[in-house]
């Protein structure tokens, strides 16, 4: 039997083994033209720029629906695209763990090097180091991009206004039940796939619809109720919610029920909350709904001039009560 | 919305008799009640009161003592339902027992406990055994397994509680019960049916959806105006009337009734569960030679008062200020089923 190929500490020496590395994984996947061998690349870029960095620790490394070199993409593109910028280049620094299989390394670079073309963003420049067995937890990737904010693009969390409406782009809270569950042995079987996708498309299809959106916000750790309680309190506002119209996979609700969690907590890495005026909201929602990762929106409630800074929830009674917010410790290493 | 519920909303809200006082409880009442807003639609006359059944809250300081005592002194692996973590003891918590070193696993059943006795046969593990009839069979069963498997590192420390004689000691508190779904479905209708023909006190078993609690409330509401002790299940879906005898039989294999302190409301008789003698080598107590700890709750917390509804937990000093989910004084603020986080949590005043 052949035995399995591994990172070693040689790879991360600068030596032989190191260019070795970097000319099989990571050039064979992420090759184009201004991917650099110097010290940095060189890019022209005209413009305004937004730019963003993201950590990414998750555990495990692989989860229905995705990895952690499909989420290492997937976050930092969306942090852009939150902005109205089209992602244009990334790096990415990779810290891997003594003894990590050669082959899970190559199918995480090549989830990165697939999920980075649809996105439609070059990676240019990377970094790898190979920490002793036991420093880090497998594979941490950090990544670094760049876009460019498309002409009459503008949005903010502190832009929420009175009157206008709130909608999810995606059902809330797969990616973190999805966790949930390959992580802690809980003895629940569903079939629950993380949401983890690009949304550059999504959010290039709502601003060919209308430049007016106010905020644009990827709903990952704390999911949307975090979100929203950041919104209302960046832009004192207060937010109210129909309970009855926020989308939850009926596994996700399944599971939640049981373990007594609010989809609203959990992480989406596929989602995006979105706020704009009332008479956009519906031109808005057909757009998300010819989209390949938005066809299950919906618009959950509106931005309100009362009880600002407090998220407000219609339940299922007609009655009308905070949301509560989370504290203490969520579930930690979603992302 | 679905005609049961609308009926059973407008009984609710037109009601006009003489106030009545209902006391939930079980914590996952509370926290569903406060989820769904139901207080936010109850008439002026009508007081819910959020009691005993959230096992985190009814838990004495002196248990958390013997845990952190068990960890530090003894040095043992704590294994324990997450909530627990954060109860406050009389010197600290578990979680600050954490940071000086003690070594604390949580684990979702105890049964997760025993596994983790046979991987580690190197330390000896203590499970919490906290709970109400609906958790305390699979603790049993958990001491079972480890005697099956003659495990020599594994022990219980028993907090178990049963709620008939809780129900006797509550009794001034309220008008009538709504009796926890899940702990009926193990004893069945027989202890509730006694207390409504012995005049002790009227209740409802109650599930855990909208239209489940809104239809016990409005049993409650309809039946109390006929004036006479009553007791209907309201959620026979789930709660047979002989309950689930393989449960109390297991429970009866392993444990028997004892004195039991719960917080705030000081002993009850026989009111908890400990180990039976041919069982004794897994009692915690009996295994470490625990001696016998009185623990001094914070003076400033009233927990007790608000356990049997005589404050709301607003009426106590220290919430909100002191005390918060972050950094509770009191156990009812620890757990997402106590009644003080729910209030925090939700903004009540």
């Amino acid at each position: 039997m052949k035995s399995e190929k591994k990172v070693t500490l040689a790879h991360g020496a600068g030596g032989k083994q190191t260019s070795e590395l970097i000319k099989q994984v990571f050039q064979a996947h992420f090759s184009n033209p201004e991917f650099t061998a110097d010290d940095a690349a060189v890019l022209h870029v005209d413009g305004k720029i937004a730019m963003s960095t993201d950590g990414f620790i998750v555990s495990p490394y692989e989860f229905n629906g995705g990895n952690i070199g499909k989420l290492s993409i997937c976050g930092t593109v969306n942090d852009l695209a939150c902005m109205g910028a089209k992602p244009l280049y990334m790096t990415c620094s990779f810290i891997i763990e003594e003894g990590f299989s050669m082959d899970k390394l190559e199918e995480i670079v090549s989830y990165m090097e697939k999920t980075a073309k649809e996105a439609g963003v070059k990676i240019v420049a990377g970094d790898t180091k190979v920490a002793g067995k036991g420093q880090v937890d497998n594979i941490f990737i950090t990544t670094t991009g760049i876009g460019k904010i498309i002409e009459g693009a503008d949005t903010s969390g502190a832009y929420a206004k009175p009157g206008d409406k709130i909608i999810v782009t995606g059902d809330v809270g797969r990616h973190g039940c999805t966790i949930l569950l390959a992580r802690e042995n809980l003895g629940i079987e569903a079939d629950i796939k993380s949401d983890c996708a690009p949304l550059w498309g999504t959010v290039e299809a709502m601003l060919n619809t209308t430049k007016d959106i106010h905020v644009i916000r990827d709903a990952t750790r704390g999911g949307v109720g975090t979100v929203l309680y950041e919104i209302a309190a960046e832009s004192s506002v207060g937010v109210k919610l129909d309970s009855s119209a926020i989308p939850v996979d009926p596994a996700v609700k399944g599971v939640c029920g049981m373990l007594g969690l609010d989809p609203l907590y959990l992480a989406n890495e596929g989602t995006l909350v979105v706020i704009a005026p009332a008479d956009q909201a519906d031109a808005l929602l057909e757009t998300l709904h010819q989209g390949k990762y938005s066809k299950n929106a919906a618009i959950i409630g509106e931005i309100t001039d009362t009880m600002a800074g407090k998220v407000v929830v219609t339940t299922e009674i007609g009655a009308e009560t905070l949301l509560p917010q989370p504290g203490g410790e969520l579930l930690p290493r979603i992302c | 919305m679905d005609e049961q519920k609308k009926s059973a909303l407008e009984i609710i809200k037109s009601y006009d008799g003489p106030k009545l006082r209902i006391m939930e409880v079980c914590g996952t009442h509370t926290h569903e009640i406060f989820r769904l807003g139901i207080r936010k639609i109850l008439p002026k006359n009508i007081e819910l009161i959020s009691g005993p059944g959230c096992p985190v809250c009814v838990t004495p300081v002196g248990f958390i003592d013997e845990a952190v005592l068990l960890a530090l002194e003894h040095h043992v692996t704590i294994c324990t339902f997450g909530d627990l973590i954060r109860v406050p003891g009389t010197k600290m918590s578990l979680a600050g027992a954490r940071t000086e070193g003690a070594k604390i696993q949580v684990v979702y059943t105890p049964l997760d406990a025993v596994d983790y006795a046979a991987e580690h046969p190197e330390e000896q593990v203590v499970f919490l055994s906290v709970g109400f009839e609906t958790t305390t069979p699979s603790s049993c069963l958990a001491v079972k397994n480890a005697k099956l498997q003659q495990l020599d590192n594994f022990s219980i420390l028993t907090a178990n509680k049963t709620m008939p004689n809780a129900y006797q000691a509550l009794k001034g508190s309220a008008d009538a019960f709504l009796y926890p779904g899940h702990v009926n479905a193990i004893t069945g209708e027989e202890e509730c049916q006694k207390l409504a023909n012995d005049g002790v006190i009227s209740g409802v078993i109650a599930g855990f959806t909208a239209k489940e609690l809104l239809t016990a409330l409005a049993v409650i509401i309809e039946k109390s105006k006929t004036g006479r002790p009553y007791f209907v299940n309201c959620y026979p879906r789930v709660v047979r009337s002989y309950g689930n005898p393989a449960a109390r039989k297991v429970i009866a294999e392993v444990m028997e009734a004892c004195d039991s302190e719960w917080r705030g409301l000081g002993v009850i008789p026989m009111s908890g569960m400990k180990l039976k003698e041919a069982y004794k080598d897994y009692d915690a107590r009996i295994k470490f030679e625990l001696p016998e700890i009185k623990g001094k709750p914070n003076p400033a917390c009233r927990c007790g008062d608000v356990l049997q509804g005589k404050c709301k937990p607003s009426d106590c000093k220290v919430f909100g200020k002191g005390c918060t989910p972050q950094h509770p004084v009191g156990a009812c603020m620890v757990s997402n089923e106590g009644s003080c986080s729910a209030y925090y949590q939700y903004g009540m005043e």
